[in-house]
């Protein structure tokens, strides 16, 4: 079961619904909030767009 | 008691010869197994004892069935059973051990090891049922003659296909281009930390394995398959990866147009040579074996003659 965990932005307008949104100011923030969700959540963290991350569980 | 004895008894002279030639065979066959199995001393001691056992259940058949005992015969229906209980007990075991892998055995391959365990003590019994066959009607000399062909047909044999037998393998540059990661032209996944890409550029190794014909094509996709190249080429390499890190799994992933199956590895050790080496020789699972091109053509043979 593939289930998203949480999204990662730094465009607000471009994400929303279910998943827990996390916003950072840069691309540098989105990486290090994603680094540490992907430890966090024991997921993968996957690239959607050049503004947005997916964590990932594969359970 | 001594030898001598054994010979004016040719009954028992049968049941010893043949149990020793049992044993044996088990004790052959279990030396190539140490791969596919840790080689504590205690799992050892548990199959040369079920080995000795099948021996002389094998052995012992043949001066009851001469001696017009046919009831014996109900013993190897009491040996097969307790052969059954082998296969349960390997498949238990490793499943238990398969969630402590870094990189799991996955259950095609585990039941492929149970049923080698299960198998080799029927050959074990077959082999010490013939060599007492051989003793009982031609003597010991003869009998021992028998044991030892037994011996070198199951030392030819008990070896398996490989992945070399199906495929050709070949090294495959790993590509990461933006969250892309490629082998060869393969696609394997999508990896959004730079870290984690930086660690695959690094430490990434690819191949990209070809199908022999189309038999091989869906072997190589079974998903049991994929998962024991993985396993045995991260046992025997090492893997950089911890709990907790499903970024770094090491990956197959098919290329659907081609067939063609892309593997990823992260080792620990970095030697191409030892890891071509390591990919070539996993076993091919028989529950992975399919032949569908001599169905299909069967089919269509039948199809045209029945006009």
């Amino acid at each position: 079961m593939v289930k998203i965990m949480a999204v990662v932005t730094t465009e607000k307008e471009s994400v929303g619904g279910g998943a827990p949104l996390f916003y950072a100011r840069d691309k540098e923030e989105m990486q290090e909030l994603a680094h540490l969700l992907e430890k966090l959540l024991n997921a993968a963290a996957h690239q959607l767009n050049e503004h947005s991350f997916l964590i990932v569980y594969r359970g | 008691m001594n030898a001598a004895w054994l010979l004016v008894h040719p009954d028992m002279a049968g049941v010893t010869i043949g149990t020793a030639f049992g044993v044996t065979t088990r004790y052959v066959m279990l030396r190539s197994d140490y791969r596919q199995y840790p080689a504590y001393p205690h799992g050892w001691i548990i199959h040369m004892a079920l080995g000795l056992i099948a021996g002389a259940l094998g052995a012992v058949a043949v001066p009851a069935l001469l001696n017009k005992n046919y009831t014996a015969i109900t013993f190897l229906a009491m040996a097969a059973q307790q052969f059954r209980d082998v296969r349960n007990m390997e498949r238990n075991t490793l499943n238990a051990l398969d969630d402590q892998e870094l990189v799991r055995r996955g259950s095609a391959y585990i039941e492929g090891i149970a049923v080698v365990f299960e198998g080799r003590n029927y050959l074990s019994i077959f082999a010490a049922f013939l060599t007492s066959l051989v003793v009982s009607l031609a003597g010991w000399a003869a009998g021992v003659a028998a044991g030892l062909v037994c011996l070198a047909a199951v030392y030819r044999f008990r070896k398996g296909k490989t992945i070399a037998d199906v495929a050709r393998v070949e090294f495959a540059p790993v590509r990461v281009e933006g969250p892309n990661v490629l082998v060869g032209d393969v696609y394997m996944m999508n990896v959004g930390l730079d870290e984690n890409r930086d660690i695959i550029a690094k430490q990434g190794m690819g191949f990209v394995l070809t199908p022999k014909n189309d038999d091989a094509k869906v072997t190589l996709a079974n998903l049991g398959q994929r998962q024991a190249i993985l396993h045995d080429v991260s046992t025997r390499l090492g893997v950089y990866r911890d709990d907790g890190e499903p970024a770094l799994l090491p990956l197959a992933k098919l290329g659907l147009a081609t067939g063609k199956l892309g593997l990823l590895f992260l080792p620990r050790e970095l030697d191409p040579q030892k890891a071509l080496r390591a990919v070539v020789s996993v076993p091919l699972l028989e529950s992975a074996v399919r032949k569908p091109v001599e169905a299909n053509r069967r089919a269509q043979e039948e199809a045209v003659r029945d006009g």
